[in-house]
């Protein structure tokens, strides 16, 4: 069974319908890539499934649960967890405490210590700087720390908004390296990038969106090979 | 002596000041809006101290408390029925709810309570100190006043920084979205911001009313109105600058009435601000708002 299910979703900007009906899917274990360029309506599906954004109709199925009118807030303790776009960690605020920010729905104190300590080993860079404020790690730290962040509730499914936008091409490599790891320790991940090669490269499969629309699916390496993906988002 | 008589006051009056700021700096800080109705929560805790103490004759202490559990419950609904509908209105919508809440409060005072200003009993009733054989007299309820504000505010601090609740409170006022998307309740915060900030209003009513025993229900405007002066001063949603703008303008306002003019205090007071802005436009300790990239 789907861990996550979205069916006919439709979500509107005022009058303006940003998404027109789409359905999809993501399995438990899977990396789904949804791809698309600017203004396709990406980060806009993520943030109606995790609830920062009404929808009009449809309904997103999460875990078995509708979870369509749900406020965004309880989908955590559920066991999703949401990386944003622009990361938007707690500049003010030093690592640590964004970290255990991440762990505000959890009450197991001693478990959370340990997540702490498996976080710590999957970015040694966050334990260096845990007592430095968040707003003056560089752009692939702060997106390391949104990612650590989300990790600390120890969720089923993460959704990953534009991980790889505004940083150098080293950490893209290694952003995406530690998505896959991630997913390797059992965490189900939605994928929205723009980096439409990368995203490709690591997913299992993946959705293809167009002003609202998704006009292509399927196996993500075959997707990599079809003509009409290649030239308008693998610039080939 | 006497100098040292009117800065004691000043502090004390100014501890008054930083108490009701901690209620707008709070929520402004969380809810990015202007509670204008918060000084007159304080003119409602007067009047339900002056009912239990003056009007029933039951202990001052229970007068307190009783006053603070009206204000908290007061707060939180005037939140939930009057600020929250409007959460991603026009700040400017908001505003003027919040003064019409302020005009709403002070007629409901009138109503029930008539325009007469009533006398009420210190709270305080220890004895006055008498230093320096008898030179220099600091009456009790200063130095509970300024006792009081300095228990609240390392109260304050330490539940900020060491709580769940106090983080999720930091992680809100920086960034509400991504607070939520953390699993916190962000109107649940806020609720629990005003209730926080009316209790002190509460406490702030006590004080204001036992330093200047008259009750009226505009009693709370101009302290409110200060107490704002006093938050904007030092950094508007920064705590300690609530402390340090409170104890300032406290300060400032006594020693001009007491060595320029009585008259002219509160203009003095206002002038103050208005360079402190011109200088540093986000006051004392205020933080520059970051630009979102």
């Amino acid at each position: 069974m789907a861990i996550l299910e979205v069916k006919d979703l439709e979500v509107f900007y005022g009058v303006i319908q940003a998404i027109k009906g789409i359905s999809f899917e993501v399995n438990p274990g899977e990396i789904i890539a949804l791809i698309g360029a600017n203004g396709a309506g990406k980060t806009t599906t993520l943030q109606t499934i995790t609830g920062l954004i009404p929808s009009k109709a449809g309904h997103i199925v999460y875990d078995g649960k509708d979870i369509t009118k749900m406020p965004g807030h309880k989908l955590v303790s559920m066991g999703m967890a949401h990386v944003p776009e622009g990361r938007r960690v707690f500049a003010q605020l030093t690592v640590l405490q964004n970290l255990k920010l991440g762990a505000y729905t959890r009450k197991d104190k001693t478990e959370i210590e340990e997540t702490l300590k498996v976080i710590y080993n999957r970015f040694p860079r966050l334990e260096e700087r845990k007592n430095q404020m968040a707003g003056t790690l560089s752009g692939g730290e702060q997106q390391m720390l949104a990612m650590g962040r989300a990790l600390m509730s120890h969720p089923k499914l993460i959704v990953m908004d534009e991980p790889s936008m505004g940083l150098s091409p080293i950490y893209v490599n290694e952003i995406f390296d530690i998505i896959q790891k991630i997913n390797g320790d059992g965490t189900t991940v939605l994928l929205v990038e723009q980096n439409a090669k990368k995203a490709l490269s690591i997913a299992h499969r993946a959705y293809v969106l167009e002003t609202g629309r998704i006009v292509l699916s399927g196996d993500a390496g075959e997707l990599m090979n079809d003509d009409s993906v290649k030239k308008a988002y693998l610039s080939e | 002596m006497s100098f040292l008589s009117y800065l004691i006051n000043g502090i004390s009056l100014g501890s008054i000041y930083a108490i009701i700021a901690l209620g707008y700096t709070m929520v402004y800080g969380i809810a990015r809006m202007l509670n204008f109705a918060h000084g007159d929560i304080i003119m409602v805790g007067g009047f339900a101290i002056f009912t239990i103490v003056s009007t029933m004759g039951l202990p001052p202490l229970l007068g307190i408390l009783v006053a603070v559990a009206v204000c908290t419950v007061l707060g939180v609904t005037i939140e939930r029925v009057a600020y929250r509908p409007l959460r991603g209105a026009s700040s400017l919508a908001v505003l003027i709810t919040a003064i019409g809440v302020s005009y709403l409060l002070q007629n409901v005072a009138l109503l029930i309570f008539g325009s007469n200003a009533r006398q009420f009993t210190s709270v305080v009733t220890l004895p006055n100190l008498k230093l320096a054989d008898g030179a220099l007299t600091i009456s009790s309820v200063t130095i509970v006043t300024i006792v009081s504000c300095i228990l609240i505010m390392i109260g304050l601090t330490s539940f900020i920084n060491k709580t769940k609740m106090g983080q999720a409170m930091l992680a809100v006022s920086e960034d509400n979205g991504a607070a939520t998307l953390m699993g916190i309740d962000v109107n649940r915060t806020i609720a629990i911001t005003f209730a926080i900030g009316s209790a002190l209003a509460a406490v702030a009513g006590a004080l204001l009313c036992s330093t200047y025993p008259s009750l009226t229900p505009y009693t709370g405007s101009m302290p409110g109105i200060k107490a704002f002066v006093a938050a904007v001063f030092g950094g508007i949603g920064s705590i300690p600058g609530a402390l340090i703008g409170g104890v300032l303008l406290g300060v400032i306002e006594n020693l001009s009435k007491a060595y320029i003019s009585s008259q002219l205090s509160d203009a003095i007071v206002f002038s103050v601000l208005i360079l402190v802005l011109l200088i540093r436009p986000t006051g004392i300790l205020g933080r520059k708002i970051n630009e979102k990239v």
